[in-house]
């Protein structure tokens, strides 16, 4: 009987889920392969007024104005490079999502590796030092003797 | 390593440092790749006078403020009081750019609140805005003699901006 409400739920979650998919398509009007690269160059494309998201995930006004503009300028003959580079010479590097790599941008491309770097490098002077302490107190002979003791204590309880 | 306790201290007051900062931050403040370039070229037609036209070179040889607006646009009204005072001021001219909105409508919502514009020129499909890497409304530029952008203002601008960043500005520029 639960499976059987289940699979009636999985039923009429169906349609739901077609919608969205159906809203989401609508996002150009052009031809599939302008289509196509309308969406490829918005996904590289930051949409200002949702930062956070890009001007193909949005279906705000202005990344839906913007996607017609860049299907507009494609139809127009402009190649992907030449939408991308008409966008930051107005918007800044800021709306690409992929920034480019230069001076005020070496800090964002390399800042996670050398965190990384940090983090490895303490972790294995600390694992140095840990084995170091650890050679430098050996066992004296009371207390090996006391260890044989322990075990053979242990071994014959469990024996019994 | 006789100070090693601190250090979480240290990393403590970085931390709080970057924290600052960002609180102080405006995510919606884009820097401008055009601050410091000629305004772009545009030609539309007037909102008042739709058979006229006014584009960027009419303004040559004046410093002007360009302030994009639209009807619909909610903070345009709060900073509408800040440009009629402006303009009662006669200190530098104001042209609209009004963005994506109907030319009746925008002629009504002048005639409610009043015309702080020398004129308004009529971007109804936003093109222009484009060029001006216009992505929020209001917007407003500081353009000098030679037609080129020195100051970009994102949002509406507040009577402490006026007096303290856009009018000393316009005055250094107007000297120039």
């Amino acid at each position: 009987m639960k499976k059987f409400m289940l699979l009636a739920l999985l039923c009429l979650s169906l349609p739901l889920s077609y919608q969205v998919q159906a809203k989401e398509a609508e996002y150009t009007t052009g031809a599939p392969e302008i289509h196509g690269r309308v969406m490829g160059v918005s996904e590289e494309l930051r949409c200002l007024v949702c930062q956070g998201q890009s001007l193909s995930d949005s279906n705000s006004e202005f990344a839906v104005d913007m996607r017609a503009q860049i299907q507009e300028m494609m139809e127009g003959g402009m190649s992907d490079r030449q939408v991308v580079d008409f966008m930051v010479e107005r918007y800044g590097d800021y709306v690409r999502y992929r920034p480019p790599f230069k001076a005020s941008t070496v800090l964002l491309w390399f800042g996670p590796f050398i965190l990384l770097g940090v983090g490895v490098a303490v972790l294995y002077t600390n694992v140095l030092r840990r084995r170091k302490q650890i050679d430098e107190t050996p066992l004296t002979e009371e207390q090996h003797r006391r260890a044989a003791e322990l075990l053979k204590q242990y071994s014959g309880e469990n024996k019994a | 390593m006789k100070f090693k306790f601190l250090l979480p201290l240290v990393i403590f007051v970085v931390m709080a440092g970057f924290l600052w900062k960002g609180l102080s931050l405006n995510p919606n403040d884009v820097p401008s790749p055009l601050v410091g370039k000629p305004a772009p070229q545009f030609e539309l037609s007037q909102l008042h006078q739709a058979e006229q036209a006014v584009s960027r070179d009419s303004n040559l040889g004046k410093v002007w403020l360009l302030n994009v607006w639209a009807s619909w646009c909610v903070s345009c009204r709060q900073e509408h009081p800040v440009f009629m005072q402006l303009s009662r001021m006669g200190e530098v001219p104001i042209y609209g750019l009004n963005y994506k909105d109907e030319r009746e409508d925008a002629i009504k919502w002048l005639k409610d609140f009043g015309n702080p514009y020398t004129i308004s020129a009529h971007d109804y499909k936003g093109r222009v805005g484009v060029d001006y890497g216009v992505y929020g409304v209001p917007e407003t530029y500081v353009i000098d003699k030679q037609g080129v952008i020195r100051h970009k203002h994102t949002g509406p601008v507040s009577a402490q901006a006026l007096r303290e960043t856009i009018l000393p500005l316009v005055r250094e520029l107007k000297k120039g």
